[in-house]
């Protein structure tokens, strides 16, 4: 038996998209296929426009989540540019792919059993050796992060500095797509910055006494007479709260 | 139309008149409001005081909870797959569904690991890919009183306060006190949160609180968080399936949950999990567009979790609210409706009228900073309109450089910064429009304090449970709560797994469903959960022809 998914059009009132008829259009192509679409649209918001159900390529549509990796080139230009299609505006003549995923092969580890001492992100990522320094990575990322210095940095066993480089991003694979070491930048960045957390950046103080006052009860008292207070009480407690300032660092 | 930096000709007259009372507005605060003055306000201009924007449920155990149309409607709608579906071939035996893999499903597939359950045992299955979710997309921080001016009674009292008092007390309570352990276990787990050298983490106020107590990773915490959390769950070897949502639960002759049916997104076969227990993390509703606002939400972010839930007799609560984000972009229209962290008035910048005046408290709870927006805008016609007619009030940005230095907002900003150089405007030097935005569903699924609900076998986590924010959640409170309450799901359905037997799968609560929307006088084609919105263009739709390829 099949299920019959009832195409229903919840179409909601949103925002104008910012077109009208009057919008002029550029041309794109689509798979191969010519549409016609108004130039204001991002290239996600143009897709649809065109007629398209998105399931695939379609996260966050806010460029936060790395769904959309989309490659393209121009007319009358060889390059192959990549972009993140609801970030980007249309442009005449764009022949568009999207990339639903890339599948890389991640490394498994446990974080407890690893060490400084050797480096590490070597032995999870060997290929990082391989790297060729041909800058492609860096010239795809959508979102301007220096991938080739981050993977140089985890090459050299530098953390800190690979895990401040990377930190910015979100793992669309645009990079790792073009790789000629085939080299998995976004896994690799994931590793080092975990590794710099745990093994490198300071503790919190706080934290651990917070938690010792949490385990003793200390508060359990006041807690309960919280909970079980009036809402009179309740309101009385919370409007005289005192509000720390927002400048006092 | 003459640009420039990205701004009409126009719109910059008014911008310059924000920069007139820059200097003024960075030496006088503005006073927060009283609760008497607050609730005026809420109750003129309040989306959720619309009545005739909603109606009350008309049956089941929620029945009469007056929620928007657009939610009522995917409520009483017939359920997707009929009864008679076919259920002899299991395709998956677990002991542990999870339905969603944004952030509460993925902490709940790790901690039911911990709990013992092999990870072989658990499966997630996800409606789009593992991560695409409401979680990756957090940017301002989680809260969690660590800090020695702060404690755990005192953000108790700030979230009841946020809430209305509408909160439920025990809720709260497991929430700031599992808040500082959760923020150890990140730390445990390799999470960068931003830090001074001496290991403090830096800690902003958010809207509502009245401590700093946000910890943030730049404006990509909950980017941050999710891969983490991803990370390890696929160390741990976690299996998930990608796009296929679940569109409807499964239960057995003694009413216990016991599994669902997913849809596989590309083939559209249906596939049967049969499951000791289930854990919904589907999330939240703002792809249902309520009262036609844009919003800040994810693709998926559908409500199915709560459509699902009621078919098999769950109690929703607090629905009734729903939370509208103050500063949802209104300039340009391609962004329209996104997020701008509320980290951005959290760092110093103030919202300012067309005349460049300050004319609330930057930092109310968000239905109430929402509201004034509301009245600044459509009431004393003080807003910006925009070339496509939207309006909105200025945040002014550049104050956060000033306050914090030259610099600050590159560094502590970087996802707002890139999205609007991307449009062409420069944050750091020019404001930037905001209007509100439907941003999060403050109730949903019931539950308790081990994130079980009503309905055997069944538990919910994260976004889609109620009762934990009442009518209002402040900001940094989803991100604890998903963590908090997908690790509580996780913990309990694994010891009830353990214990539970699970007798013959049925699907016989949906002719029950299908018989309540009878009695309730219901006569409609529509059909729930939604799944995805609809986003074609019109004029593409009006010529596509309905064949069977
Ligand atoms: C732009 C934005 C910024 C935010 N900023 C903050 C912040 O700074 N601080 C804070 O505390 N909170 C913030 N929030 C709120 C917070 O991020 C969310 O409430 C929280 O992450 C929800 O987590 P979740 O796991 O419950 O849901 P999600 O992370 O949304 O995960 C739900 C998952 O379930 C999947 N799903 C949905 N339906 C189905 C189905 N039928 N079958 C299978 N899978 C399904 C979805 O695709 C998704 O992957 C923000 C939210 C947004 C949208
Ligand atoms: S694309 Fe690959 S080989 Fe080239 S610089 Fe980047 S990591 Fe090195
Ligand atoms: S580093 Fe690679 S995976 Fe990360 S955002 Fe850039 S291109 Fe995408
Ligand atoms: S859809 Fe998430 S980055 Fe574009």
């Amino acid at each position: 038996m099949t299920i019959h998914v009832h195409e229903q059009v919840h179409r909601p009132r949103v925002s104008d998209q910012g077109f009208d008829a009057r919008t002029p259009k550029v041309r794109i192509y689509l798979m191969g296929k010519e549409y016609q679409v108004p130039n204001v649209l991002t290239i996600m918001a143009a897709i649809e426009y065109a007629g398209y159900r998105l399931v695939r390529g379609c996260g966050c549509r806010a460029g936060f989540c790395g769904a959309c990796s989309t490659i393209y080139r121009k007319t009358d230009d060889y390059k192959l540019y990549s972009a993140l299609a609801c970030q980007t505006l249309v442009e005449e003549g764009m022949y568009l792919v999207q990339i639903p995923f890339v599948p890389a092969v991640k490394s498994l580890y446990d974080m407890e059993e690893i060490t400084l001492t050797d480096n590490v992100i070597l032995r999870y990522y060997p290929e990082i050796a391989r790297c060729v320094s041909c800058n492609t990575c860096t010239r795809s990322c959508p979102q301007g992060i220096r991938v080739m210095d981050y993977i140089q940095a985890s090459l050299r066993g530098n953390i800190a500095r690979a895990a401040h480089l990377s930190f910015d991003c979100i793992q669309c694979g645009l990079c790792s797509s073009r790789c000629p070491a085939d080299i998995k930048h976004y896994h690799v960045g994931q590793l080092v910055r975990r590794v710099y957390e745990t093994r490198i950046a300071p503790k919190s103080p706080h934290l651990a006494r917070r938690i010792e006052e949490l385990d003793s009860g200390v508060y359990d008292e006041e807690m309960n007479r919280l909970m079980t207070s009036s809402l009179s009480e309740l309101k009385q407690r919370y409007e005289s709260r005192k509000i720390e300032p927002v400048s006092e660092d | 139309m003459k640009m420039i930096r990205g701004y009409p000709d126009y719109m910059r007259e008014s911008i310059e008149r924000v920069e007139r009372t820059r200097a003024e507005r960075l030496k006088t605060p503005y006073p927060p409001m009283s609760l008497a003055e607050r609730e005026v306000l809420l109750h003129r201009f309040h989306p959720d005081f619309r009545e005739e924007q909603k109606r009350p449920i008309a049956f089941g155990p929620s029945r009469g909870l007056k929620v928007n149309h657009e939610l009522a409607n995917v409520i009483e709608s017939h359920p997707l797959v009929p009864s008679t579906l076919n259920l002899s071939q299991v395709d998956y035996q677990v002991d542990v569904l999870i339905i969603g893999g944004g952030g509460a499903g993925t902490v709940a597939a790790i901690w039911a690991v911990q709990e013992g359950i092999h990870p072989e045992k658990v499966l997630i299955a996800t409606k789009l890919r593992h991560g695409d979710s409401n979680s990756t997309m957090a940017q301002g921080g989680i809260q969690a009183a660590d800090r020695e001016n702060d404690s755990p009674l005192i953000h108790y009292l700030d979230a009841m306060g946020g809430g209305h008092f509408t909160n439920k007390p025990e809720l709260v309570q497991a929430l700031v006190s599992d808040a500082p352990r959760i923020i150890k276990w990140h730390e445990s787990l390799g999470v960068m949160y931003d830090k001074d050298e001496a290991g403090n983490f830096v800690e902003n106020p958010g809207g509502g609180t009245s401590r700093k107590r946000l910890h943030s990773a730049k404006d990509y915490t909950g980017l941050e968080i999710m891969r983490v959390v991803r990370d390890e769950s696929r160390n741990l070897s976690v299996p998930v399936i990608e796009f296929a949502p679940a569109v409807e639960l499964l239960m057995d002759e003694r009413g216990q949950v016991a599994g669902a049916v997913l849809l596989n997104l590309e083939t559209k076969e249906y596939v049967v999990v049969r499951a000791k227990a289930t854990i919904l993390a589907t999330g939240g509703f703002g792809r249902l567009h309520m009262q036609g606002f844009p919003t800040t939400n994810h693709y998926g972010a559908t409500g199915d979790g709560l459509v699902l839930a009621y078919h098999v007799g769950a109690e929703l609560v607090d629905l009734d609210s729903v939370q509208y984000h103050p500063t949802g972009a209104a300039f340009p229209p391609q962004i329209a409706g996104l997020l701008i962290t509320e980290k951005v008035r959290g760092m110093g910048a103030t919202p300012v009228n067309a005349d460049g005046e300050l004319f609330v408290y930057p930092l109310e709870p968000r239905d109430v900073e929402s509201s004034a927006f509301i009245r600044e805008c459509y009431d004393r016609e003080k807003g910006v309109i925009t070339p496509t007619g939207m309006r909105g009030v200025w945040l002014d940005a550049p104050m956060i450089d000033m306050i914090h230095g030259e610099g600050a907002i590159r560094e502590a900003l970087p996802a707002m910064w890139r999205m609007y150089e991307r449009f062409g405007i420069d944050m750091t030097r020019d404001p930037i429009l905001v209007f509100p935005t439907l941003h999060y569903q403050n109730g949903g699924i019931a539950i308790d304090v081990d994130g079980a609900t009503t309905v055997p076998g069944l538990f919910v986590g994260g976004e889609a449970s109620g009762g934990v924010h009442g009518k209002n959640r402040l900001m940094g409170n989803s991100l604890l709560d998903f963590n908090v309450f997908g690790m509580r799901a996780g913990i309990s359905a694994a010891r009830y797994a353990r214990q539970v037997e699970v007798g013959h799968l049925s699907l016989a609560h949906v002719d029950r469903y299908e018989e309540l929307l009878k009695d309730a006088g219901i006569v409609t084609d529509r059909t729930s959960p939604v799944l995805l919105p609809e986003y074609r263009g019109k004029e593409a739709l009006e010529r596509q022809l309905d064949v069977l390829i």
